[in-house]
């Protein structure tokens, strides 16, 4: 047996050599310059690529004890304009009571006066009976409750897409379907006014951010047509980058409408999809409230994403996504906000669902509250010193001064003067509020207008008139 | 994949990355995601579905499955319940202020409720204020990004949740990981932090901030709070401890790992947690000093562009919390922690006993019993659904593909039959699929 073993080295060898005399010279010499290589790499003296000049443990503990740290936070001065909130007492509904005084609520975005409704309140109840309040888990871990498995049925049938999904806040809705599609390397074309919901979405999702003028199709298409002469540069990388366009359906920082029969026909002109954010126009524009595409009476198919909170005209909490399935099954995965998060409370699904019950029983609501944006919108015209910012049918104005008194601050403390002015007459309006260190690209100073169906026509008046009264008597 | 009526469009969706989805998670998909019909209390109510092509589609039957025992709902200290007296203040304040607020905090949304809610949670914590928010995930990824910023670094744990991660990167801060739970590693990357600078630059950073969790929600590990704030005091670190398992949950008054180890709340910087788990309720807050809390309502995305918590919720965590502490003249809540301490200590110490691996520290109520086998997880749930026992199983990705496991969340409301139930079926069950694995009868990993 060892001699068997032996002699099958052995044969090895042999073979060995053989080989090594019959290889071609050039063969030889390559593999000798490789040896030698390799061995005066093993007996090179190594270096660092950084000159990393290693601290002693006495010097380590020196710089320790040096180090000051800056504060957690930086002190924030007492009369910070946003620091002291108005206290409401008491539901935010239609008459509303902020710091003690009874008011006509022109703050809060409750388009169709669903806060109130007794119906709503109901559901709630019977949904609060049946399931107690919170859902202990998130969607994965039973925390899918038939309640929202409805809720996500009825969304999707009003809207007339085949699927919709539910989150459980409304801020998450967009800031997590963003980087479910797009990752980094892919490109998005967003508009410059764009809510700050989106702006963290795309943050998280990396990719690359091109911001075109708001509402300017034409730099769209330029910076489309930039995108393509790229694109032939590197047809490889071209076919697996994606391309998104994001828009919102009503702006909710300049009250305007996207201009969507033309963003859909660049949407097939250069094979980008369209994201639409709908959180202002859901329950507002369309004659039965579907949103910026029953609008245009554009099909809604052509639309790849729609996205909208249910905290504006569903007055409940949370957000829903709409698509065909292939779209939004992927958000079932791989929507942080859904995966990771406990699932909306029942009792809120129950009152977006009898909300919805409602809306599509009375879809003349739809018009009234749109003759309601057209009467304040023409009452708020011509106000020395103020300019409306905003379309005729917006339910959500914004007041600007026409001259900027100097610093943001300055413009900031002269609204807030009106809005004091105006509060004590009864009229509850509030200062649009932004992250001023944040925002991309930060809008004006402005007073936020809100009108719901709930206000009659001479509440509207009212308003409008104490408004002038302040600019006349703060502006001048 | 090529959409039907969008040719020439990047497919959305790559192959590879879908891999696992399509082959490995659709065949065992119907163990996540079951609908129930009831509250989700110690026993509920599942509607039953069945599917006719391997777990693509579902249909439901029409009927329920009923009475089965929860072992997957975060319901500590059951306050999931439909007890008509005890949900009395929240019916009212349901009836009186609605569902929606329609506005965010620093607009018009800050109703009186939260007002009285911020101030409970305060004393409730023994801090100076706390702040709360709509939603327990947000709340990480909205406020972690207002308090460290580019320049600043972030030492997080290696198992940290989503929101945590999340809120570090959208931030904008360097972020160093160090390993689960253990303080040699931490000791050494705080070290060189301080000693040797930003990375290139050398400039000082300008603040350290380390991310843990309480209880960690797939390990059951309690956090080494003493040793931490040691460190942090030694380095000048800042601390931020999400609690979001543990506020209610452990502690002699439920009061959360603070109280576990018997330590000054002042000594954690950011003391944030949820109101899903041991409330029954949703949102999270966070609490410490009061220039913190006024930063934070000036400066938190929250506060400026999302909506506040509703009323009928935030009256929950009131009424939940009043009970907690004794205010309602009840020893109710009292009753609860210690039943909840039981449950825990039973149901690990039988786990124990029968020659199951389970993680975690022996008094938190997240007991992860491991299975290691993917294959069968999907064996082990549906089991354990024939036997009218609910259980959540976790496999890839939220663990390593090896290590998967069923996490059972022991209720202060389950009565020691269910768990006799339980730990009964989970008998047979670790027989007939070959789960005990242990060879001593403690855990084999005991630096958790």
């Amino acid at each position: 047996m060892a001699a068997a073993v032996g002699m099958g080295q052995q044969w090895v060898l042999v073979e060995m050599v053989q080989a090594f005399y019959e290889a071609p010279a050039y063969h030889l010499i390559l593999e000798g310059i490789l040896i030698l290589w390799i061995i005066r790499l093993l007996f090179s003296k190594t270096y660092k690529l950084q000159e990393r000049s290693d601290l002693t443990p006495k010097e380590k503990e020196e710089l320790i004890e040096e180090w000051q740290p800056e504060p957690l936070v930086p002190p924030v001065s007492k009369d910070h304009p946003a620091l002291n909130y108005s206290i409401v007492s008491g539901p935010p509904s239609h008459k509303i009571i902020v710091n003690g005084k009874e008011c006509i609520n022109f703050a809060s975005f409750n388009f169709l006066g669903l806060l109130d409704n007794e119906r709503v309140k109901n559901a709630a109840q019977a949904s609060l009976r049946k399931y107690g309040v919170g859902t202990c888990g998130p969607r994965g871990f039973y925390g899918t409750f038939d309640v929202h498995l409805e809720l996500e049925d009825r969304l999707a049938k009003f809207m007339r897409t085949e699927e919709s999904i539910i989150y459980s806040y409304g801020f998450a809705t967009i800031a997590s379907a963003i980087p479910a599609y797009s990752k980094r390397g892919d490109i998005v074309f967003v508009d410059e006014a764009a809510c700050f919901a989106i702006q963290k979405g795309l943050q998280a999702s990396r990719s690359n951010i091109k911001l075109f003028k708001h509402n300017d199709v034409a730099d769209l298409e330029q910076l489309l047509k930039e995108q393509e002469i790229e694109d032939q540069k590197n047809p490889r990388k071209a076919r697996v980058t994606r391309r998104f366009i994001l828009v919102e359906g009503l702006y909710m920082n300049t009250g305007d409408i996207c201009p969507l029969p033309e963003l859909i026909k660049l949407k097939y002109k250069y094979k980008v999809r369209i994201f639409l954010e709908e959180s202002l126009s859901f329950g507002v524009l369309g004659e039965y409230g579907r949103g910026v595409t029953e609008h245009f009476g554009v099909n809604v198919d052509d639309i790849d994403l729609i996205s909208a909170n249910m905290e504006n005209s569903l007055a409940s909490i949370g957000g829903f996504c709409c698509g065909r399935s292939f779209v939004i099954d992927h958000q079932r995965l791989s929507g942080q906000g859904y995966c990771f998060s406990a699932s909306l409370p029942p009792l809120l699904a129950a009152a977006a669902i009898e909300a919805l019950n409602i809306m599509e029983e009375n879809p003349d609501i739809f018009q009234i509250l749109r003759e309601k944006c057209k009467r304040i919108h023409k009452a708020l015209q011509r106000i020395p010193g103020l300019i409306v910012v905003g379309d005729l049918f917006s339910p959500a104005l914004h007041l600007q001064l026409e001259e900027t008194g100097g610093s943001r601050e300055n413009d900031m403390k002269l609204l807030k003067r009106i809005v004091d002015y105006c509060m004590n007459r009864s009229i509850a309006l509030t200062q649009a509020r932004y992250l001023e260190k944040e925002e991309k690209c930060l809008p004006p100073p402005s007073i936020r207008v809100v009108v719901t169906v709930e206000q009659t026509e001479e509440e509207l008046d009212k308003a409008a008139s104490i408004i002038r009264e302040a600019a006349q008597s703060i502006l001048n | 994949m090529y959409m039907f009526s969008n040719q020439d469009f990047v497919p959305l969706y790559q192959d590879f990355e879908n891999f696992y989805t399509r082959n490995l998670y659709m065949r065992i998909r119907d163990n996540w995601n079951r609908p129930i019909c009831s509250v989700p209390g110690p026993q509920f109510d599942l509607m039953e579905r069945v599917t006719d092509d391997f777990n693509w589609t579902f249909r439901f039957t029409g009927r329920t499955i009923k009475d089965v025992i929860n072992m997957g709902s975060y319901n500590y200290l059951g306050f999931a319940e439909t007890e008509a007296n005890a949900l009395k203040t929240v019916a009212d304040v349901l009836q009186n202020y609605g569902t929606g607020v329609c506005s965010t905090r620093q607009e018009m949304g800050n109703l009186d409720k939260h007002v009285e809610l911020e101030n409970l949670v305060a004393q409730f914590l023994d801090v100076e204020a706390a702040m709360v928010f709509g939603m327990g995930f947000a709340t990480n990824s909205m406020n972690i990004p207002s308090l460290v910023g580019k320049g600043c670094l972030i030492l997080s744990d290696e198992l940290n949740h989503t929101s945590l991660v999340l809120g570090a990167r959208l931030s904008g801060a360097t972020i160093r990981i160090f390993k689960h739970n253990n303080m040699q590693s931490l000791e050494k990357l705080l070290r060189d932090a301080v000693a040797y600078g930003q990375p290139r630059s050398r400039r000082a950073w300008k603040k350290i901030l380390i991310l843990v969790e309480g209880i960690y929600s797939m390990e059951g590990s309690i956090v080494r709070l003493p040793e931490i704030v040691a460190l942090k005091k030694r380095y000048k670190a800042y601390l931020y401890l999400d609690e979001a398992h543990s506020i209610g949950a452990v502690g002699p008054t439920g009061r959360g790992v603070v109280e576990y180890f018997g330590m000054n709340p002042e000594d954690v910087d950011v003391l944030m947690g949820t109101f899903t788990k041991s409330f029954g309720a949703a949102g999270g807050y966070i609490a410490g000093k009061k220039e913190l809390v006024d930063f934070l309502r000036t400066h938190s995305h929250s506060a400026i562009y999302a909506t506040s918590m509703c009323p009928p919720v935030a009256e929950q965590i009131i009424r939940a919390m009043k009970c907690v502490m004794g205010l309602d003249g009840t020893t109710q809540g009292l009753q609860r922690v210690h039943q909840l301490g039981e449950n825990t200590r039973y149901f690990r110490r039988r786990l124990h006993e029968m020659g199951f691996i389970v993680y975690g520290n022996d008094d938190s109520p997240v007991v992860p019993l491991l299975l290691y086998m993917p294959g069968k997880i999907g064996a082990f749930a549906r089991h354990m659904l024939t036997k009218n026992i609910g259980v959540v199983v976790v496999g890839f990705p939220a663990t390593p593909i090896a290590e998967s496991r069923a996490r059972f969340c022991v209720s202060a409301a389950h009565t020691r039959e269910m768990l006799d139930t339980v730990l009964n079926a989970l008998d047979e069950l670790g027989d007939f699929l070959q789960l005990k694995y242990s060879r001593h009868s403690r855990s084999s990993r005991p630096e958790l």
